[in-house]
Formats: C-alpha cells, structure tokens, sequence
C-alpha cells in the first residue's frame, strides 16, 4: 500500500466495479487507469452513468473494485457530497466537530480546530447555528470544513456545488480554489458541469457511460485564477463539450 | 420602468459598497489602510460572499413567548369549559337520576376534596410508582430487543412481526395469565405493564434505525465512522424521532395495562387509583368513579405534555418545526412574503408521532 512514487498521491490501477451477477449485471467501471499527483486538482467528468460517484465511492473506501486497485499510499480521504448531509441534529460546528471526535482529538483542541475550520470557509461565529438555519451555500461550506476535519489528504467531491445557484457556485469556485490552494490537498472533484470542470481542474478526465472507461484527458494550461466567464474557459469548454456530446451520441444507437 | 432597473443595477455593481453591508455587488478593490495582502479579486469576492450570507440567513420571527403558551393554552381552556357544559346538560336532560349520574357541581369539589387527604395520595403514589417502574423496565427490555432484532436480519425475519401483533394485543389478555403465574401481588401487575408497553418501544426502535436515511450513513462511514462509534455518531440520533415517538406509545400501552392490572389484581393493603375506581364501582358511588377517572385523565394529560415539550424541542433543534408544523405551512402557501424553500432540507426523518393512540385495552 505504500508503493507509490513521491509525485502520486493516488493510484487507480485497472478498476473494474461490476454489480450484480449474471444477465442483471452492470458494469459500471471497466479499466480505469489513472494517476493523481499530490495536490493536483482533477475533474472526472461525464453524463450520467459513467461511474463518477462509484469511482468516488471507491477512492474513499466505502467500496472495493471487482478488479483491480485504488492505491492512496495510506494518504487519508475525506469525501464531500452533493447533498452537503450535514447531521440535522447538530449545529454548524458541531458537524464540523465530528471527524474530530472520531479521532479521538482532546476537547480543547477540537474547539480551537472547529474555530478554526469555519473560519476558513468564512463562516467564523456562525457554528451555533443549525443546518437548516443556513442557506445552500454556506451548508456547502460547513461540508467542507467537515471534510478538512478528516484531515485528509485527498478530498473527493461529488457534484458538491450541483445544487446551489449560479451567483453562489460561482463565489465557492472563487473559495474552493483559495482553500485548495492554502491547503495543497488533492481534489477529485466529479461534476457533469464542463465550464466548471474547466474553471477549477488541472486535468479533466472525461470518462464515457455504461460502462465507465476514461474517454479522454485534458489538460488545463491556464493561469489560475480563472473566471467562468473567461474566453479562454469557454473556448476549452466547447471543445470538452463537443467530445462529450460524441461520447453520449454513442448511446443513441 | 427597465430603465430604473438598470440603472439601479448598474450603479450598484459599481459602487458596490452598500450602506448595510448586504449589498450583492462586489466593492472596491483592498483597502490600502489595513494592508491585507489578499489580491483585489479575492477580497471582492470575499465581501460578495459575505453580503450573500448576510442575505441569505433567516430573519428570525421574534414572537414572545407567554404569547406561544398562552395561543395553545386557551383552546384547551375552552374545550375544557365545553366538556363541562355538555356533562351538565345531559345530567339537567333527566336522562339518568343525579345518584348514577352526577353532574360537575358534585363531582368537582369531591374531586379537590380528595386532593386534601393522605389517602388519595397514597393511592396515587403507589400508582406512579407501579407505572414509573413498569415503564422503566419496558424502556430497556424494549430498546435492547429492538437494537438487536433491528442489528440482525434473521432475528428481523422470526420475531420481527411477531412484535407488531405483541403490541396490537389488548394488554387486559395478559391479566389472567400474570394472575395465574404471580398471584395477586405486585410482579402480576409489573407483568401486565412490561408486556403492554416494551413491543411499543422496540418497534420505535427498529422503525428508527430502518429509517435512518442510507446518505448519512454513507457520511459517517466516509468519516471513518464503524460499528459503535457510527450508531452512536450517526444511527442513533437519526433515529431518536422514531425511538421518541415508540417511547410516547409505549408510555400510553404502559399506562393502559396497569389500570388494566390495578382494576382486577386488587392486592390487599395496597390502595392505588384503580383500586379505588373498582372500589367506587362496588360501592355504587358514581362520584367516587368519575373521582378516579378524572384523575387517571389528569395523569395522561400530563405525561403527554411532557413528551410533547421533548417532541417540539427535538423538532426545533432539527428544523422541522417554525410555526406551527412543515405541512400545515405549505399547505398554506408562502406567508409574509418571505419564501423560505432555500433555507428549508431537513435530511432526518420525520417521526409518526401523532399515531400513537391506535388500539385500546
């Protein structure tokens, strides 16, 4: 498990994912292969069915390949999701609070950490409210201190801006690459949004549906930071859009 | 008209600053003075990102609290007063003479009478403690049967519906049984109380965890969450809406079979409520049994004020109650202009609490 090059902090080596058995089977992976430098940030991105969220789910080891292995040299991951599912019943800190405690982290220090958290997502003074005190976005942010709680290593992110509004996703692009940055963590960040995609990844990694194979690999030469709204983002999007289209055209057949 | 609203927002986007600080546009680049070194864009993307949450919180509805209590304190005031009307027309209607009927004028200060003698008390504390106890013991038994039966697919599939019929069974059938197996004494009624109340909160509890929504558990375990430390971090307080709501039954179950219990297994030298009531009954004071049943109501009431304070305080916390309950609001449509559908996303699940009364002894 810790075979991995000083310039890979994740290794996806020829993964399968098949569910069910006999003529009900879906394959939902088939060969994946896929290097991840450290604090590199990758986009998978693809329509649906093409595995992102199995792919997701297996390189945070809520799930095993059929074939083949997801090598993270013991790097720990935190996982993000679309939903931010943060827990009802306790507060904005108290969510953040929870990796934390799974940890076992002395109380003193799990209060200065929390403090700490929020404030990196902006939300410092605001971890006694609760979830439903708190828009989309800011729900989205405390997700994100939750998984930099984990102090992970790579941080999955599964369509984790799918839900909110073009104004607010737009600024949390702006916070995410910020963050990103500060931190130097890995992100693997699944989206089915090119423009987004584009904005925010080093690479993008388009993979085809049914069953998930990597399409094609781009690379984003472009100074950071990016607007959405740039020409250079649109330009490179269209591109990216066009190969998805061919992709998902194969299906219509 | 557009042309108002284009210059507004035009001008807005470039001055930026608003006088309240919840402007949408972005401001100004970095202040020189404070010499942050965050670049222009980041700092205006951070005032938007401020003025946004400003925006985006809830204005909180500052309504007093007496005003609360006394809005659900007066329909049951008048309800109250209404019960009493009808009881008093029925007895001046001449349907029964007023010595198997009697109306709340000869009732009602019998009743406080009662509430001045140490015997009443005796009665009553005996009986409190019997459903206390009772009660207690149905709690664990309960909740440890539904924690396993819920943990185990085999144990699921052979007792699973077995408790469900458990809890439908009228808890007056268990009465001969426990009179058999413990004679008159305290276990028989212990026995009867047990077995009417635990299938209520084992099923609260199998329900609670089945209902656990799979998403939060998904984020426990990729919190690095596993066995115990994911049904104490995620499970449990998912399923606690449930497990309340099989606690608020089994507590009506509970006290369901004891009065059950005290009506037939009189333990002599023992004095409880139902004791009297079958006392009054065989004495023939009508006065005396609507004494006991005034009182055993009175009890209920009271029990179920307290698990609801405990419901709404869990709902609160949780976001599924503002004012008055989800349903009714939307039902109502958007009121005071304010629509709240951003803010709204409870991922827990919402308990059947009010069901809770569906078979009698």
């Amino acid at each position: 498990m810790t075979a991995l090059a000083t310039d890979t902090a994740l290794r996806i080596d020829g993964v399968s994912r098949v569910f069910g058995a006999g003529a009900g089977q879906v394959h939902a992976l088939d060969g994946i292969h896929l290097d991840v430098r450290p604090g590199e940030f990758v986009c998978l991105l693809g329509a649906s069915g093409c595995g992102k969220s199995t792919l997701l789910s297996l390189v945070a080891g809520l799930d095993r390949p059929t074939v083949g292995t997801v090598d993270t040299g013991g790097r720990r991951v935190g996982m993000m999701f679309q939903d931010s599912a943060l827990l009802p019943w306790l507060t904005a800190g108290g969510n953040v609070e929870v990796p934390l405690k799974l940890r076992r982290v002395p109380k003193a220090t799990r209060r200065a950490r929390v403090d700490e958290l929020l404030g990196m997502v902006r939300l410092a003074g605001q971890g006694d409210r609760r979830p439903h005190e708190l828009s989309g976005g800011m729900r989205q942010r405390v997700s994100l201190a939750r998984a930099f709680a984990q102090e992970a290593d790579i941080l999955c992110m599964d369509e984790p801006f799918g839900a909110l509004d073009a104004m607010t996703r737009d600024l949390l692009h702006d916070e995410l690459e910020r963050i990103w940055r500060e931190t130097g963590v890995t992100v693997l960040f699944v989206t089915h949004d090119v423009r987004e995609a584009v904005r925010l990844g080093d690479r993008i990694v388009l993979l085809s549906s049914r069953p998930g194979r990597v399409a094609e690999i781009f690379d984003v030469a472009m100074d950071r930071p990016r607007r959405i709204d740039e020409h250079q983002v649109s330009e490179l999007a269209s591109v990216v859009t066009a190969r998805l289209r061919q992709e998902v055209a194969r299906h219509g057949h | 008209m557009a042309t108002d609203t284009d210059t507004v927002t035009s001008r807005s986007l470039e001055a930026g600053s608003g006088t309240d600080g919840r402007n949408l546009g972005p401001g100004p680049g970095g202040d020189p003075a404070t010499g942050d070194p965050a670049t222009p864009a980041q700092r205006t993307s951070d005032e938007a990102l401020a003025g946004l949450d400003a925006l985006d919180l809830p204005v909180s509805s500052g309504r007093p609290t007496a005003g609360r209590i006394w809005s659900v304190t007066w329909p049951k005031i008048a309800a109250l007063a209404l019960f009493l009307l009808v009881w008093q027309i029925v007895v001046w209607s001449g349907w029964k003479p007023t010595y198997v009927l009697p109306g709340p004028g000869d009732t009602l200060p019998e009743f406080f009478d009662q509430l001045g003698t140490g015997e009443f008390w005796d009665a009553f504390g005996r009986t409190l403690t019997r459903a206390g106890e009772g009660y207690a013991v149905a709690v664990v038994l309960g909740g440890v049967v539904g924690l396993v039966v819920a943990r185990f697919g085999l144990l699921r599939a052979a007792v699973g519906s077995f408790i469900t019929a458990l809890q439908t069974m009228p808890s007056v059938v268990w009465v001969p049984l426990a009179i058999l197996l413990f004679k008159l004494n305290e276990s028989a009624i212990m026995f009867v109380v047990v077995l009417g109340a635990a299938p209520s909160v084992a099923n609260g509890v199998i329900y609670g965890v089945d209902y656990v929504p799979p998403l939060l558990v998904r984020v426990g375990r990729s919190m690095g969450a596993r066995g115990f430390s994911l049904y104490r971090h995620v499970v449990a307080p998912a399923a606690f809406p449930s497990v309340l709501a099989g606690l608020k039954q089994g507590w009506a179950f509970a006290w369901r079979s004891l009065m059950a219990g005290e009506l037939i297994v009189i333990v002599p030298g023992h004095p409880s409520i139902g004791a009297d009531l079958q006392n009054a009954r065989d004495l023939s004071d009508t006065v005396g049994v609507l004494v006991s049943m005034l009182t055993i109501f009175a009890i209920g009431v009271a029990v179920d004020a307290v698990f609801n304070i405990l419901d709404r305080r869990m709902r609160e916390r949780r976001g599924l109650l503002s004012e008055g309950s989800n349903a009714v609001r939307a039902a109502r449509g958007p009121r005071n202009g304010r629509p709240k559908e951003d803010l709204a996303g409870p991922t827990g699940p919402v308990g059947p609490l009010s069901g809770a009364d569906t078979s009698a002894v």
